[in-house]
């Protein structure tokens, strides 16, 4: 059954009020393989990921994981958020934080401790997250956080792995360490991955396909298919240039030669930018 | 009053014997409270709500005023003030920012209200302080019995949703698209937390609670970060606080807050001292 797709959209339709985000959107996802999601602030990519959850219903459409419809608390997605701080009053050590992937939504308290701390010890080993198992969370850096998100995301032996912008925030080199992560856990379990960002250049290399969303519209393929300088300017509705500069991509906003995602120095106003000088 | 006159009004242990099973049921009383303390205290500190729970207890404390004055049980009172104030906080409150600003509000009412019922009571002025700042030989048999219920509901309630709890109090993005109900879970766990600040009032009062259901967990939190350890030493702390304070509150004359408030803070600074000469630079980093 591998020939089945892990996510499939099938004429989805996504809109807050009058403003359509995206829709007559038709998506499969393969096993194993690697999309990634990008366009502007505000272009719904969030959005896409939250129908896939189940926490976001589809206005039109549906949305299938692994053949069956999209339900809240599936085992079958795992969630990589953006990195953020926790707290100093939160109680958890690294283990912990990836024991709550393991059975945090279960009711009662833990009576199983040795089962799972074995199935945790196996997952921090998986994303090199060993060193630091029993050290408090808030005192991790994001790279070291970002780690245990992917060990708490692959507790639940998901098909598809949806990240949410999980390197904002990060240095260059735990970019790419946690890309790297994400890309072999997917091939080594045949499952999808779902990865928005708005910095292609640390994934580039595993990226097998990529969704741009943009201005209500959007544009599926390949890497070398959708980054193209004509491809953007039409989705954007704008003169927008791709170039390529020693194998990273660099997205640059017409004549004003400001960057656009891809690139990791996304402003929201760009967009709009772009929006209105296409208007006058 | 010179400095002898105020030792022998705080300790005093003469009698002492005779003096002890006067206060048994506090003690029992306290010793169950302790264990919700301990308990209520991580997860109100994981969700940043030391504020909102000093806001319940005033209104906690107008409740029972007004049972006191119009003749009802004043527990009933008190779960009933403090379970509106837990509602209207768990339905506005949702944001901690919207929650501060909204116990901001609600505190000074609820303090107002109760000062005007307790102005009202003709009763036994013990009482009308009782509930500001704590009494110790006011537990009787059925009053204990009154206690016990609600820490037992409460610890209940909270092993029931312990992980859960813990998932949505400290990574609520992630529990939520597993699937955890946050937005129920919050709303049940400020009943819960109603249940205990109204039992907690009954011995140390509206203004003393947080000394009990705050100071043993933030004192615990300051020492350890494995999950099972916070909760064992928060416990272990609020007992210190409450079974000793009681014991000591024996010996003197006064109120038996000043000596739980005092115990609770002198171990939260020791913890602090603790964590300091553990690792001197860990917030530098």
């Amino acid at each position: 059954m591998s020939s089945t797709p892990i996510v499939a959209f099938n004429n989805a339709r996504l809109a807050y009020g009058r403003r359509v985000l995206w829709q007559d959107l038709n998506l499969q996802v393969a096993p194993g393989e690697f999309l990634a999601v990008l366009g502007p602030n505000g272009s719904g990519k969030t959005s896409f990921i939250n129908t896939m959850l189940g926490t976001t219903a589809l206005d039109a459409g549906q949305v299938s994981i692994d053949g069956q419809p999209v339900r809240r608390g599936s085992r079958a997605v795992g969630l990589i958020p953006q990195q953020r701080p926790f707290g100093d009053n939160v109680p958890l050590r690294a283990r912990d934080l990836v024991a709550l992937g393991v059975d945090g939504t279960k009711p009662g308290v833990r009576l199983a401790r040795r089962a799972v701390a074995k199935k945790v010890d196996e997952l921090l080993e998986l994303v090199g997250a060993s060193g630091y198992a029993n050290r408090a969370i808030s005192d991790l850096s994001g790279g070291e956080q970002q780690r245990l998100r992917a060990a708490q995301a692959l507790a639940g032996d998901p098909r598809v792995l949806l990240c949410d912008e999980p390197l904002l925030s990060l240095d260059l080199h735990h970019q790419q360490a946690i890309s790297q992560v994400i890309h072999q856990q997917a091939v080594r379990r045949g499952s999808a991955v779902v990865f928005v960002t708005h910095e292609i250049n640390p994934i580039l290399p595993y990226v097998d396909r990529v969704l741009y969303l943009a201005e209500g519209r959007f544009h599926i393929g390949t890497v070398d298919e959708v980054m193209q300088s004509h491809v953007l300017s039409e989705l954007y509705g704008a003169p927008v240039e791709v170039l390529r500069v020693n194998g990273r991509i660099v997205v640059v906003a017409g004549a004003g030669g400001r960057e656009l995602p891809a690139d990791g120095h996304e402003h929201p106003q760009i967009a709009d930018d772009v929006a209105h000088r296409d208007g006058k | 009053m010179d400095f002898s006159d105020l030792l022998q009004k705080a300790f005093n242990f003469q009698d002492y014997a005779q003096l002890l099973p006067l206060v048994s049921n506090s003690l029992v009383a306290g010793a169950a409270l302790g264990i919700v303390g301990g308990l209520i205290g991580i997860f109100i500190m994981m969700r940043d709500m030391a504020f909102a729970v000093h806001g319940i207890a005033e209104l906690s404390f107008a409740g029972a005023a007004f049972a006191l004055l119009v003749g009802a049980d004043v527990v009933t009172g008190s779960v009933i003030g403090s379970m509106v104030a837990a509602l209207i906080l768990g339905v506005l409150g949702t944001r901690a920012r919207d929650r501060n600003s909204i116990t901001g509000v609600l505190m000074p009412f609820g303090l107002g209200l109760g000062i005007l019922f307790i102005s009202l009571y003709e009763g036994r002025s013990a009482n009308k302080f009782g509930l500001l700042t704590g009494q110790i030989v006011a537990v009787d048999d059925v009053q204990l019995t009154g206690m016990l219920g609600l820490c037992a509901v409460v610890v209940a309630a909270l092993l029931l949703i312990w992980r859960p709890l813990t998932f949505a109090s400290a990574d609520p993005l992630v529990a939520n698209a597993r699937g955890v109900r946050t937005g129920g879970l919050s709303i049940v766990f400020m009943m819960v937390l109603a249940l205990a600040v109204a039992a907690t009032i009954q011995v140390v009062g509206a203004l003393l609670v947080l000394a009990l259901l705050i100071t043993p967990a933030a004192a615990a939190l300051r020492v350890s970060s494995n999950p099972v350890l916070t909760v064992v030493l928060s416990v272990i702390f609020a007992e210190v606080a409450i079974v000793g304070g009681i014991l000591l509150a024996l010996a003197g004359s006064l109120p038996i807050s000043p000596y739980v408030t005092t115990i609770s803070f002198a171990i939260y600074l020791a913890c602090r001292a603790v964590e300091k000469l553990r690792s001197p630079r860990r917030h530098q980093v």
